[in-house]
């Protein structure tokens, strides 16, 4: 694969994914699908259960390298460097694009420890360093005025969308360049669900967000840019705005309407 | 276009539509038996478009108060929240037609008992042959979904206020010739005004037909003389 190097120069893309396949064995569950993530935007993907979204977020930090007969063709490119090479360090490559799954997923240790151990796989820092970086990670998280006096409870103690920010605060800990969101609230309240997207808003000033998610208006609340896929083909990309009052293609009307999927 | 899974909700969508249809013909009415009320000075014909008008008025409500509960029920999306929006503007602009014609339906009572000048009523007729006739090719352009048709109403309204201009100076010519005819000159002269208001109305549902179906906007401003209509008019179609 040759590299021309247009997409190198553009910082305005974090993210260049450029005909991917990607297979279960041997069934095809991503076809050419070709798009940016834009650089301190947000991307949602919808389109209905098995269009491939979610799979397509698991090819972004290679979460399928955990499973034989799993691959990928193509190239995703971070900053300009294709992640999907076999060299690509995966420890990095997950250290730079982190990942926010459906359910909270906290370690069964405390508020404090739930942070610290994400950074102290990469970083040896003293204590007061430690401290102020789970801070600023709970801070980031929108967490922090709730468990600052109860760091060392347990993380499972915290309320779902406590836990769910807790993993958010866990990603952001480790300075991320970008943040995969797999439906982050769809196991939420709705106040919960209120601020993880207050959380989305004010983290893309700082990161490239990608997030799935099947609740539509969510997508047309928090994001910047939408695609929606079906049967794993990128059926339509564009702005938000123009996805959910004009979309060009037919089959996004019909099914951001309501009326297929 | 396929059917929402939900079909609750095409019902709604549907009884919408079939309320601006009626809307549509209320307002047709009213303003045809207001001119025809004008002309003839037939206070009977007068009187039953005043009566029309609250049922206008209630069809409006009740389609803002649907549109208001889609919305909030089914939180429409693409075509769907384009058309319910286009059907809050168009009801909106169609009880204006209706207050409209209640006005020159007034004017008509009124006018029945001072001096006539029957020269002074034909300009008016012609205003609101072409106005009646903006009406209906708008409100067919929003029924039949038809963008071409819409662009051509919103392009033709220059007609109407070129004729309002002239209807003014034949009027005021009327008011200046023989001061007794000022009464009736000045009612028809309000009476112009609001068929070129109607004219206006027509136009925004024009625009409205044009976004609901593209989901764009057409310009600010229409092209003032009729060559750069015509030549605006090809540069649209072919967009």
């Amino acid at each position: 694969m040759t590299d021309n190097g247009q997409n190198r120069a553009d910082p305005a893309h974090k993210v260049v994914i450029r005909d991917l396949k990607f297979y279960y064995g041997d069934a095809l569950a991503l076809n050419n699908v070709s798009l940016p993530l834009r650089t301190n935007k947000v991307t949602a993907f919808i389109g209905p259960s098995g269009c491939g979204k979610s799979t397509l977020l698991r090819v972004l930090n290679r979460m399928y390298d955990l499973y034989p007969h799993q691959r990928a063709e193509g190239e995703v490119l971070l900053d300009g460097d294709d992640i999907l090479k076999p060299d690509q360090d995966l420890n990095l490559l997950r250290s730079r694009i982190g990942m926010v799954f459906q359910k909270p997923t906290p370690f069964p240790m405390s508020i404090y420890d739930n942070i610290a151990f994400g950074i102290k796989l990469y970083e040896k820092l003293p204590k007061r360093e430690m401290d102020q970086r789970v801070e600023q990670a709970l801070r980031g998280a929108a967490l922090w005025t709730e468990v600052k006096d109860k760091l060392a409870a347990s993380g499972l103690s915290l309320s779902g969308g406590q836990q769910q920010r807790l993993c958010i605060a866990r990603t952001v800990a480790i300075h991320p360049e970008v943040i995969l969101l797999d439906e982050p609230a769809s196991a939420l309240d709705p106040i919960s669900t209120a601020r993880i997207e207050e959380l989305i808003d004010e983290l893309k000033a700082e990161y490239t967000i990608a997030i799935v998610t099947h609740n539509m208006q969510q997508a047309a609340r928090v994001s910047d840019y939408t695609a929606l896929m079906y049967l794993g083909e990128l059926i339509e990309f564009d702005d938000t705005k123009k996805i959910f009052t004009s979309p060009a293609k037919q089959q996004t009307q019909d099914y951001i309407t309501g009326r297929f999927g | 276009m396929p059917e929402h899974i939900v079909t609750a909700y095409d019902k709604e969508l549907e009884t919408l539509g079939r309320k601006i249809a009626e809307m549509g013909g209320i307002a047709e009415k009213m303003l045809s038996d207001a001119m025809d009320a004008l002309i003839a000075l037939d206070v009977d014909l007068a009187r039953g478009v005043v009566a029309s008008d609250p049922r206008l008025d209630l069809l409006q409500r009740e389609i803002e108060e649907s549109s208001i509960m889609t919305i909030a029920r089914r939180q429409p999306m693409a075509v769907d929240l384009r058309e319910i929006v286009a059907a809050v503007r168009v009801s909106g602009d169609l009880e204006r037609v209706g207050d409209l014609a209640k006005n020159i339906a007034k004017r008509a009572v009124k006018i029945a008992t001072e001096p006539r000048v029957p020269r002074a009523v034909i300009g008016l007729k012609h205003m609101n042959e072409l106005a009646a006739t903006q009406l209906k090719d708008v409100l067919d352009a929003y029924a039949q979904r038809d963008t071409e048709r819409a662009q051509a109403v919103w392009i033709r309204d220059g007609e109407l206020d070129a004729l309002e201009d002239s209807v003014f100076r034949d009027l005021l010519t009327f008011m200046m010739e023989d001061p007794r005819n000022i009464s009736f000159c000045t009612h028809l002269l309000f009476c112009s005004k609001n068929i070129e208001r109607v004219g206006d109305h027509a136009t925004n549902i024009a625009e409205t037909v044009f976004y609901l179906v593209t989901g764009g906007t057409l310009p600010l401003d229409r092209p003032k003389d009729r060559n750069a209509a015509a030549a605006f008019s090809a540069a649209l179609t072919e967009h």
